[in-house]
């Protein structure tokens, strides 16, 4: 050992480590514009339970496994649990939030088209889980 | 080296014995049952799957409780027994002491792993293997849950003393003309995976404690309804098993060091760099745990930190890979069983690593945690890396073990076989993740994406199973049967300067 030189495997290690501080100032970037909530989000509460979830609007509107929004604005969603914990996952806009009872966790996200997206459980929650499922309608935008 | 299975002896004496390669057969032989059984399950998942809707399984609690019990078998039953086989094999005889420091502890580690999996196996609870508050505490129906935490808190407890056997045995009882950098890097991966273990499995043996008190209702810590907190105990949880991904890993890696340079009959690139990757594995492993909460609520300041500890890692990882290959380089290599099974083992090490750096990046994440991405990945590495390794180690032993050879053709069938149902399965399951399909669900709805990625995994799950009949089959006609060994040279690889197997049997006269 140590009579050949070892300059390929310094060489190698420093790609590496150049390559992970890029990957890590990207990921610092891009996740530090992505949690910037616009101020005028509107609240959405998300309410997970034990197999289904509900919605609540601002103006007081309720609704239960579907839920409709307008395309063109940014709506703010308060996730809260009513027993264990659950993930609220819209795959298509990358929302992704864990419900944990106890807890008020917030994500954001701003629908930019008219369409029908899934709504669906990532976090397992017993029994059915695999069918905790709900739609999103993205609406042309009202004015 | 004592051959056991060929100087027949009855079972009893082997049962009872505390010497180290008594007791490295006895684990080497749980684990094989353990991994066949863990493996049916998993076939059972993937028939399940095949088709959405119901097929063969009549309920979701069902499924829920086998996908629970085949993960915690393969970790706690397959994979940490299966090293702590060959680090009682060849731990002792690496470091030229007659025995493992603590014989008598050895034996009452591997007889606390049956009771353990008993425990597991008979409860069949369904809260996954991470056992998550609060369902874990209000919701998973006992006695099924709380046998599963005896089980653990027992299979634990005889992690800790194996461990804590080797790191004695290792620093205490090693030659003493011998350095520390004269140890083999395979008994050095036993040295710093048990250290990880020392350090990092206490803080779940609490976690458990703590679970089953809340299960009780005499405490709260993790019950919100109680004034608990759920997410507290996710943090204990993945303070130890984010180490322990390195426990389980980096003894595979050890075994990969002892094949590799033997079969490309050349001596290791580079052995301090081994040492030091090894080492600095060991310590940032505990910089990343939260890497699996980012979608729990944490900050962002938090998650910034969780995501730097965990890319800190990875230079680490590529050393290794480095070594292997700059070992393999100009080498005279022999394609034989245990070869294929290490160089396979590091294509796949390759690709989950690069799958991982995906998860370290935040933002990333939210698209690939907890859906079949994340079982993509970490099937990468305990089946692709960590099985592969182990297996192609069992095969390099066969013949110290039984004296006899295995059949060689059967053995790279077995190889190409497993190879290609890994990589059907498992980079099937990262294409199935970023389509947005959850984990952990026992049916799926009609997309037809998601229906074709279901089957071209559950195929290949079948051809891995077909390649385990092979594997089986060998190894019990090829330890009754098979050719004598040339046990001073078993696989022709010449040379001197590799690990004189002679001298294994110091204490032998
Ligand atoms: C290059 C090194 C690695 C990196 C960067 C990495 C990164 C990650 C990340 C960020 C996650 C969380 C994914 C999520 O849930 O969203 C994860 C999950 C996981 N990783 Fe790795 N990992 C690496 C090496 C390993 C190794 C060596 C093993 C095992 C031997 C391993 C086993 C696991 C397991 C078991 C999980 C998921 C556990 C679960 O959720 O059930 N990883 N990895
Ligand atoms: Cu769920
Ligand atoms: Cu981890």
């Amino acid at each position: 050992m140590g009579h050949h030189s070892n300059w390929p495997e310094w060489l190698y290690v420093g790609v590496i480590i150049a390559l992970m501080v890029w990957v890590g100032a990207e990921a610092w970037n891009v996740e530090r514009l992505v949690e910037h909530v616009p101020a005028d989000a509107e609240v959405i509460i998300v309410t997970a339970q034990q197999w289904f979830w509900s919605f609540e609007h601002e103006d007081g509107t309720k609704e239960i496994g579907t839920l409709h929004v307008e395309a063109g604005k940014a709506y703010k969603f308060e996730i809260i649990s009513k027993d264990v914990n659950h993930s609220f996952n819209i795959h298509d806009y990358v929302v992704l939030m864990d419900a944990v009872p106890g807890r008020v966790n917030t994500v954001w996200f701003a629908p930019d088209k008219a369409g029908e997206h899934d709504i669906q459980c990532r976090e397992y929650c017993g029994l059915l889980h695999y069918n905790m499922r709900g739609k999103l309608i993205v609406e042309e935008p009202s004015r | 080296m004592t051959l056991e299975l060929q100087k027949p002896r009855p079972i009893w004496q082997i049962m009872f014995s505390t010497h180290h390669t008594d007791i490295g057969l006895l684990y080497l032989i749980l684990s094989i049952a353990f991994l066949f059984l863990g493996g049916v399950l998993a076939l059972i998942i993937r028939a399940e799957l095949f088709f959405p809707g119901p097929q063969i399984i009549a309920d979701s609690m069902t499924f829920n409780r086998i996908f629970t019990v085949h993960g915690t078998t393969l970790i706690f039953l397959f994979i940490l027994p299966s090293a702590s086989a060959v680090g009682n094999y060849f731990v002792p005889i690496m470091i030229r002491y007659k025995d493992m420091a603590y014989p008598k502890l050895n034996a009452i580690a591997f007889w606390m792993i049956p009771p353990g999996g008993a425990l597991v196996w008979l409860g069949f609870a369904d809260f996954t293997w991470y056992a998550t508050p609060p369902y874990s505490i209000i919701s998973a129906p006992g006695p099924a849950a709380d046998m599963w935490i005896f089980g653990l808190k027992i299979l634990g407890i005889s992690s800790v003393l194996g461990a804590i056997n080797f790191i004695v045995t290792i620093m205490k009882c090693k030659h003493p003309d011998m350095s520390m950098g004269q140890i083999p890097l395979l008994a050095w991966s036993f040295l710093v995976s048990s250290m990880i273990i020392v350090v990092a499995i206490p803080t779940f043996a609490a976690a458990l404690l703590m679970l089953l008190t809340d299960r009780l209702g005499v405490s709260g810590f993790f019950n919100p309804a109680m004034g608990g907190d759920p997410i507290a105990y996710q943090h204990l949880f993945w303070f130890t098993f984010h180490p322990e991904v390195y426990v389980l890993v980096i003894p595979a890696i050890g075994m990969m060091y002892e094949i590799i340079p033997r079969f490309s009959r050349k001596p290791i690139f580079s052995k301090s760099s081994g040492i030091f990757a090894f080492v600095l594995l060991a310590v940032v492993s505990f910089s990343s745990w939260a890497h699996h909460m980012y979608a729990s609520g944490m900050s962002f300041t938090e998650k910034t930190v969780f995501m730097v500890g965990t890319l800190a890692a990875v230079p680490a990882s590529g050393m290794h890979v480095f070594n292997f290959i700059a070992t393999m380089w100009n080498g005279r290599i022999k394609f034989l069983t245990p070869m294929m099974w290490s160089i396979g083992g590091i294509a796949l090490f390759f690709s989950a690593g690069a799958g991982g750096v995906a998860n370290a990046a935040m933002p990333l994440d939210f698209t690939t945690h907890d859906t079949y991405w994340v079982v993509g990945h970490f099937h990468l590495f305990v089946m692709g890396t960590i099985a592969f390794g182990t297996i192609g180690f069992i095969y390099y032993m066969f013949p110290y073990v039984t004296g006899r050879m295995y059949n060689e053709t059967m053995g790279k069938v077995h190889f190409i076989l497993s190879f290609i149902g890994a990589i059907l399965v498992f980079f099937t399951q990262h294409m199935l993740g970023l389509l947005g399909m959850p984990r952990r669900i026992f049916d799926y709805p009609e997309i037809p994406s998601w229906i074709i990625g279901n089957q071209i995994a559950s195929v290949g799950a079948m051809i891995i199973g077909v390649s385990m009949v092979i594997f089986l089959y060998n190894l019990i006609y090829s330890s009754a049967k098979g050719k004598p060994a040339d046990i001073h040279d078993p696989f022709g690889l010449g040379g001197t300067y590799y690990y004189p197997f002679e001298a294994k049997t110091p204490h032998h006269n």
